[in-house]
């Protein structure tokens, strides 16, 4: 190759030139040491870790290639119970959602007749929308304007007609995205200023990821596993008096349904809540990104933005507040899509200015994402020819979940050592392990939390994935780890009585 | 540094508007939008090859679907092996699915002749701007006193710099010489970071090649002398090598020559195509991490380098599929690990757009089916940008007040406005930077949505305005058209 060896010599030359020019530089330094070191690094980020990907799924993934490399092993296959991802475990996707979207994706298709017109006329509203009618330019950085619109059509259904306004909605690559956001807008401040943020303990770890990088104050509130994990105000007020001390509280965090826990919100919780931040002068962040997924008799969801304006313009004109949405989980379980929103409420003009500002950094949300959130909130409807069939796949999805949800808690509850709360709503349980003396002083020798311990060892021995329930919070001395109930129900059952035989050997090896 | 291109967004959103509302006739049916760097936007097309995979990867049935072409749907087929539970919806691991991973430093050491690429160096992001912020993010410490520095190019598309500042570091710029054809000049980099002393730490330095705005390709040399000042001044590079759509035809090109390599006449052929994709006379890129690893020790083996790259630009210009990827070269293996875990909270970047990526650096060779459909659309493309630079050039150096040096590379055209005292003056009364005014006349009257140079950064005193030239031959002649007339009517008005 010519050319390319004429390159390579030229470098060198220039290269020799440049180098004896420096030579004596280099001859005076001793030592080298880089410029990104631990100590130069931002310390925020040596603060950030996020256990649904942490340590025990590199050991998961390093177990996968040594079982490719033919490595014996009590197992052939190590599930992934760990991270609320429905297809990887086998869930299908949507049918007419993935129509659409290939639509987009080639719009020669739009002449192929086996695509129903449904499917094609929103897929030619979507495409009509983005410039050059393709998906592949980016669109404006809050998001496509009449999905936008669509969104904000679909939270009016749902919140019983109260109304919701486009230019309040702002398109994000998944809920994260738009979580990350709003923290970044709300964290200012030095020392005892430093804005404070209430979370729930057990939480999601992207909240105290984020908090650690921005270099927030986490506000730990207590849910009650003794009653479901539910949301005690006492619990709020005790937190937030003992943050006043050394920091600025400004938000209040809640997810709905929860993750880990799943317990759904009553309404009057939610009414509670959103008092309490109004009294307390805080930002409301309602992360509903479950709201399909509640399974529980006499529980129902109850959206942030329904509850505060029912409860008049008291309230509904001052609480500042944003909720979030994904189409990663409920019943479409896209992940890979990344796509989400948030909807702002009586967020401050200048503040909104801001926000654009913000959004546009990163350009502009996944176009496809953008796509299928339009999808998410404008489904076939029953005069439509792909009505039968998405509604028959919806059903079966959320149907399967709540039966899973059921024979979890059933199963755990029946296991010594392993107590279960109902899973009301999520796609994970978050049960309690008791864990022998014994075995929490080995753990303690081998420098491991002792959940980590006992889910490392569950991994070795059965092939199974599980977060501990350190890595999303728990009160002290106390021990868990989150499941998902996501596996198809017959592996799910051969997992849970995997999971049962290890507890049971783990406790007898301990005792 | 104020709202970086928001106020014409926000404007233009106006305009619409207020057409609509008045009814007023414009004299131009459309806008043209060449704002960004947005190839489909200014009308040009997807390569049908990477839209049929991506289709049957999202919707299955396609892959039996006789009306798709074979290697379409082996391709898609193996796409989807590699995706977790087989389905486009699934999260994937954080840096990004595995096989891509491999293919895209396999791209790259293919790319740098040879110099290994390490995966577990590189990691996709939703598009490049996000990865150049977590970067960022590492680099920079919000409780150092002083506070963390960053060079950059001035001029210098805005994003970074909004990072940068968002983050609580300080941006330094060093000028690009518009006599040299916007040269890097060390000397102007040793000015700029004497002139941090007091005022901020520097620890990056943040270069962008091929430029964005200003369409220039640094030569080997500057190339070279930059990573020597950067590795004496102790600076961490961060090189944005986004707009890198030369060597990404020069890549493409090298590995038909490789494939053709037993046939004297295709390879003649090939390396005739090789030679002419080329803008700027004399003109290779070369990149950074190639031109480290060449210079040998100390400074392969030592200077730090994140290197910068996107599916948005390319000839697949896939700007909303949002993937983009970086480099990572001699770094901490400590810090690599927090990098992990950053990268991690954001779960993993859209599977759609890691596939575009994947198809990029790896797409049909001769003998398959779908080859010569996407080498005759390659070529589409090449003739629409060798044209376009070349009409670019020409006509607006035929225009009085308006100057414009040779485009080396990248997606834009940054020419220089010499606007008189009278337009100046009705600016400011506007309350306007003065190549904004302009701009937003061009908007109303002319109908082409540019971008001012203010937005980017430029030499005090001087004005220049931004847009894309990715555009279709026809499109890019309406708009050289229209810009003429208004720029002759401009320069009348205020004369």
């Amino acid at each position: 190759m010519k050319s390319m060896s004429k390159i390579t010599l030229q470098l060198q030359r220039c290269a020799r030139d440049i180098t004896n020019m420096s030579q004596q530089a280099v001859n005076g330094v001793s030592h080298r040491g880089r410029v990104l070191t631990l100590d130069s690094m931002n310390p925020n980020v040596k603060r950030v870790e996020y256990a649904v990907r942490g340590p025990i799924v590199q050991r998961a993934v390093q177990i996968e290639k040594e079982l490719k490399e033919g490595a014996k092993k009590p197992f052939t296959e190590v599930i992934k119970a760990n991270i609320g991802d429905a297809h990887a475990m086998g869930q299908k996707p949507i049918t007419f959602f993935r129509q659409v979207l290939a639509l987009c994706s080639y719009p020669a298709l739009l002449e192929d007749s086996k695509f129903p017109e449904d499917a094609k006329q929103r897929a030619r509203r979507v495409l009509e929308a983005c410039g050059g009618h393709s998906i592949g330019a980016y669109s404006a950085s809050q998001g496509i304007e009449c999905i936008r619109q669509d969104v904000a059509r679909y939270i009016e259904k749902r919140d019983g007609g109260i109304p919701s306004n486009p230019d309040n909605i702002y398109l994000s690559t998944g809920a994260s995205d738009a979580i990350v956001t709003i923290l970044k807008l709300l964290v200012c401040g030095e020392g005892r200023d430093r804005t404070g943020v209430m979370i729930s303990i057990p939480q999601y770890p992207l909240y105290s990821a984020a908090l650690a990088d921005l270099g927030a104050v986490q506000i730990n509130y207590y849910l009650d596993e003794d009653n479901c994990w539910s949301l005690n105000i006492t619990e709020l007020r005790r937190a937030l008096s003992a943050a006043r001390e050394h920091c600025n509280p400004r938000v209040l965090c809640i997810i709905n349904p929860g993750n880990p826990t799943g317990q759904v919100q009553s309404r009057q919780c939610i009414e509670d809540v959103i008092r309490f931040a109004k009294e307390e002068h805080l930002f409301l962040m309602a992360d509903e990104v479950y709201q399909d997924n509640v399974y529980a008799e006499g529980c129902q969801f109850h959206s942030f933005k329904k509850v505060l304006f029912e409860m008049g313009p008291e309230y509904s004109n001052t609480v500042e507040m944003a909720s979030f949405h994904s189409t990663s989980k409920c019943y479409m379980g896209e992940c890979g899509f990344r796509g989400g929103y948030m909807e702002v409420i009586n967020l401050d003009p200048e503040v909104k200015a801001q926000l654009i500002k913000l959004v546009s950094v990163r350009l502009c949300p996944p176009v496809p994402g953008q796509a299928l959130l339009d999808l998410v909130v404008n489904p076939p409807q029953p005069d439509e020819p792909s009505y039968a069939t998405f509604m028959k796949e919806r059903t079966a999805v959320l149907s399967a979940l709540a039966e899973k949800a059921r024979l979890t808690e059933q199963i755990f509850n029946t296991v010594p050592g392993i107590t279960c709360n109902p899973v009301q709503g999520a796609m994970y349980t978050f049960p309690r392990i008791t864990l022998p003396q014994k075995a929490i002083d080995k753990a303690k020798e081998l420098g491991l939390v002792p959940d980590m311990f006992y889910c490392m060892r569950l991994l070795d021995e059965e092939g199974i994935c599980l977060v501990p329930g350190s890595g999303f919070g728990q009160r002290e001395g106390t021990y868990h780890f989150r499941m998902t109930i996501l596996p198809p129900t017959e592996k799910l059952k051969v997992v849970l009585q995997k999971i049962r035989e290890f507890q049971l050997r783990f406790t007898q090896e301990f005792s | 540094m104020a709202a970086r291109g928001l106020d014409l967004i926000l404007h233009r959103a106006q305009v619409k508007l207020c057409d609509k509302l008045q009814g007023v006739r414009r004299p131009y049916k459309e806008v043209i939008d060449v704002f960004q760097g947005d190839l489909h936007r200014a009308g040009m097309k997807p390569l049908t090859f990477v839209r049929q995979v991506l289709a049957a990867c999202v919707y299955p049935p396609l892959i039996n679907s006789s009306n798709l072409p074979l290697d379409v749907r082996q391709r898609a087929q193996e796409e989807l092996g590699r995706c977790v539970g087989g389905s486009v919806g699934s999260y994937s691991a954080t840096p990004g699915i595995p096989e891509i991973i491999h293919s895209i430093s396999e791209f790259i050491k293919r790319r740098d002749g040879g110099i290994p690429s390490h995966p577990e160096n590189i990691y996709i992001s939703p598009g490049s701007q996000w990865s150049i912020s977590n970067i960022l993010n590492v680099l920079v410490n919000r409780e150092a006193s002083p506070r963390t520095g960053v060079l950059i190019p001035v001029p210098c598309h805005n994003k970074t710099v909004l990072s940068i500042t968002q983050l609580g570091a300080v941006a330094v710029p060093y000028y690009l010489s518009e006599e040299q054809g916007w040269a890097l000049q060390v000397e102007e980099l040793q000015r700029a970071h004497e002139s941090a002393k007091g005022v901020c730490n520097p620890v990056a330095l943040y270069v962008i090649n091929p430029g964005n705005p200003a369409g220039y390709v640094q030569s080997q040399k500057s190339v070279l002398e930059v990573i020597r000042f950067a590795w004496e001044k102790r600076l961490f590079l961060l090189v944005d090598e986004v707009k890198k759509l030369l060597s990404s035809m020069q890549a493409y090109f090298k590995n038909q020559m490789h494939l053709y390599k037993g046939t004297y006449g295709c390879l003649h052929v090939a390396l005739q195509l090789y030679q002419d994709c080329v803008y700027g006379e004399n003109c290779e890129f070369v990149s950074y991490k190639r031109a480290v690893s060449e210079m040998g020790p100390p400074f392969s083996g030592t200077v730090e380098l994140a290197s910068f790259h996107s599916v948005s630009k390319g000839f697949s210009g896939e700007c909303g599929l949002r993937a983009g990827y970086v480099e990572l070269v001699n770094l901490d293996p400590a810090v690599m690990k927090y990098i992990h875990t950053l990268f991690s909270k954001d779960a993993c970047s859209p599977v759609l757009g890691q596939i575009a990526l994947n198809l990029m650096t790896d797409p049909p060779k001769p003998g398959d089916p779908s080859y010569l459909l996407y080498k005759q659309e390659i070529e589409q493309i090449r003739t629409v940008l060798v044209h376009s630079v070349k009409k670019v050039h020409e006509v607006v150096n035929s225009l009085p007040g308006f100057s414009c040096p040779p485009i080396e590379g990248g997606l834009f055209a940054f020419p220089r406005l010499h606007l008189t005292p009278k337009a100046i003056q009705k600016a400011k009364e506007l309350g306007l930077q003065p190549d904004t005014f302009y701009c937003t006349r061009l908007l109303e009257e002319g109908g082409v949505f540019t971008g001012p140079g203010w937005e980017y950064g430029q030499k005090e005193g001087t004005y220049h305005i931004r847009f894309c030239i990715a555009v279709p031959q026809d499109v890019m002649e309406e708009l050289l058209r229209r810009l003429s007339s208004f720029h002759m009517t401009f320069m009348k008005d205020f004369s």
